[in-house]
């Protein structure tokens, strides 16, 4: 990691307009390493905007975005595939290609941008004991992560709702990215696959220790990231420890409203928060 | 005032930046092979059998128009001649132009503007793939190889259409006929008849590659980009067979 990677991305005073909407009003935030934000928000309030220009596919109209320490608000499309390709990001509509294969959209990333082709043949790409693990491996071993290694040959319009989604979380996780964007990654699925989805949400995090975003709609989502952990002794996710625990200590919620930040803050003080707009995404009777 | 004016000027803004990207791209890296050779089958020989229908008839029509004028004069002989220089001059490129659009602007409107709103068009460019190099410069390729080669194709099953009328109608021989046709058509006719082909090409796939490429709003929006693909394209084509036809003449042709 080089200096500059102290600080995953950062806003400056970020604003975004599509004519008279306002999608993000001055927004200014910092994401460290291993850091998680959970992002709440009304529909239309900026929350795919936030994660759209945080990866330069949006231009902001004013402000600066700065990904691992280089400021990308005015680099050319070419010059940003290389940055790019250490964040995954798992769009809400799914993003997987209806023409390609579940194997050849894992694949995607790693035979298409550069670095990640040039890093197939180097020692990031092997397995530590000298062996090059081809892309076919890393394919694999991502489907496994997401307990859907037998739909390799099949197509994206083959599977539910849900194992799209899994193969779109094996997609932005293949690169090993050192920032994870996810989009509402449980929007519209039933909540024992959602918390299948936020489950694996949460290995990956723990496991590599990813910088991550989630923009979602549910509380409890946000909730399990904050108060829960990935255990790799045992498989499973289990309850945080009280205090220190790094989970309970590195999520923060934001609340959006009408492209502002309305709240930023630990659950706790979202909790505690009076504010009618904020107060609407907190789940009645709480966790 | 300012306002009304305001969108169409951003749509031609946001129109002649895509065609010049995906000019641009064609000499540049990466080169998706494979793509430009999947399109070149979905547009050339997907529409080859409906082109061929549609070039046979026409020739026919045009066949059956003639004859009855001409032999008023007695020149039923120049039949050939006749159904050679509106095919191969106006009537070849346009219809097949106009049919291309309708079956390919639309499929690439709605392939792409489907991709727009799945969020795949910006998964490309999240996974480091240029978008118009990837799904524009391929279409634009294609189609600006295929449609010269479709409109000759029609041509020629145009003129073979005439021939049934001209000899089953009007007894023409094989020679009489072909000798006329052949005889009619100078270099000045084919160059201006591919000409026409190749530039209708181009706005057919980039008119198609933008709107799709602009879709908002679902499903309901990929219909909309579909239909408006469909409608410019047709329009454009034939504004720019006048403009072509009139500036040809203009420059090339001894008044």
């Amino acid at each position: 990691m080089t200096p500059d990677d102290s600080i995953v991305l950062r806003f400056e005073d970020v604003s975004l307009h599509f004519d008279a909407t306002v999608a993000l009003d001055h927004l200014s935030l910092e994401v460290h390493p291993g850091q998680t934000y959970v992002v709440f928000g009304a529909a239309g309030s900026g929350k795919t905007m936030l994660l759209k220009v945080a990866v330069g596919l949006v231009r902001p109209d004013s402000g600066r975005v700065s990904l691992f320490g280089q400021e990308i608000t005015g680099l050319r499309e070419q010059d940003l595939f290389d940055i790019r390709a250490r964040v995954g990001i798992l769009f809400q509509e799914g993003g997987l290609f209806d023409s390609l294969t579940v194997a050849e959209n894992v694949a995607y990333p790693l035979t298409n941008q550069r670095v990640l082709r040039q890093a197939a043949v180097t020692p990031e790409g092997s397995a530590g004991n000298g062996a090059v693990r081809t892309v076919d491996d890393r394919v694999r071993e991502s489907l496994r992560f997401v307990e859907l290694e037998e739909t390799l040959d099949k197509f994206p319009a083959e599977l539910s709702g849900g194992m799209r989604r899994r193969v779109g979380i094996a997609r932005a996780v293949v690169s090993a990215p050192a920032l994870l964007l996810y989009d509402s990654p449980t929007a519209g699925l039933d909540p024992i696959t959602a918390n299948t989805i936020i489950a694996l949400i949460l290995k990956e995090r723990d496991l590599r220790n990813t910088a991550t975003i989630m923009v979602t709609h549910r509380y409890q989502d946000g909730h399990l990231m904050a108060n829960f952990r990935y255990n790799p002794n045992s498989g499973q996710i289990e309850r945080a420890r009280g205090g220190g625990d790094v989970s309970q200590v590195s999520t923060k919620f934001l609340v959006m409203n009408a492209g502002r930040l309305v709240f930023e803050g630990t659950e706790p003080e979202l909790q505690a928060s009076q504010d009618p707009y904020v107060r609407k995404f907190l789940r009645v009777g709480g966790a | 005032m300012l306002d009304i004016l305001k969108p169409p000027i951003e749509a031609f803004q946001e129109f002649v930046l895509l065609s010049i990207r995906a000019v641009r791209n064609i000499f540049r890296s990466p080169h998706y092979a494979d793509d430009i050779f999947v399109q070149m089958d979905v547009i050339g020989v997907g529409s080859l059998f409906i082109v061929s229908l549609i070039g046979l008839f026409s020739g026919i029509v045009m066949a059956l128009q003639m004859a009855r004028a001409l032999t008023q004069y007695g020149a039923q002989g120049q039949v050939g001649s006749i159904v050679a220089i509106t095919l191969v001059r106006e009537l070849g490129p346009v219809l097949t132009a106009v049919l291309v659009a309708g079956r390919n602007a639309s499929g690439i409107a709605s392939e792409l503007g489907s991709m727009k709103v799945t969020e795949q068009i910006d998964a490309m460019r999240a996974l480091g793939t240029d978008p118009i190099q990837k799904l524009v410069t391929p279409r634009l390729i294609a189609t600006a190889v295929v449609l010269p080669l479709l409109t000759i194709i029609s041509d020629f099953i145009g003129l073979i259409g005439g021939y049934f009328i001209a000899s089953g109608m009007l007894g023409l021989t094989f020679s009489e006929y072909w000798t006329t046709a052949w005889q009619a058509l100078e270099y000045n006719d084919l160059f201006q008849g591919l000409l026409k082909p190749f530039v209708f090409a181009v706005i057919i796939a980039l008119v198609g590659c933008f709107y799709g490429m602009r879709t908002t709003g679902g499903t309901q929006g990929v219909g909309r980009s579909t239909t408006s693909a469909v409608v410019s394209s047709s329009v454009w084509i034939f504004v720019l067979t006048a403009f072509i036809t009139y500036v040809w003449n203009r420059a090339f042709v001894k008044q």
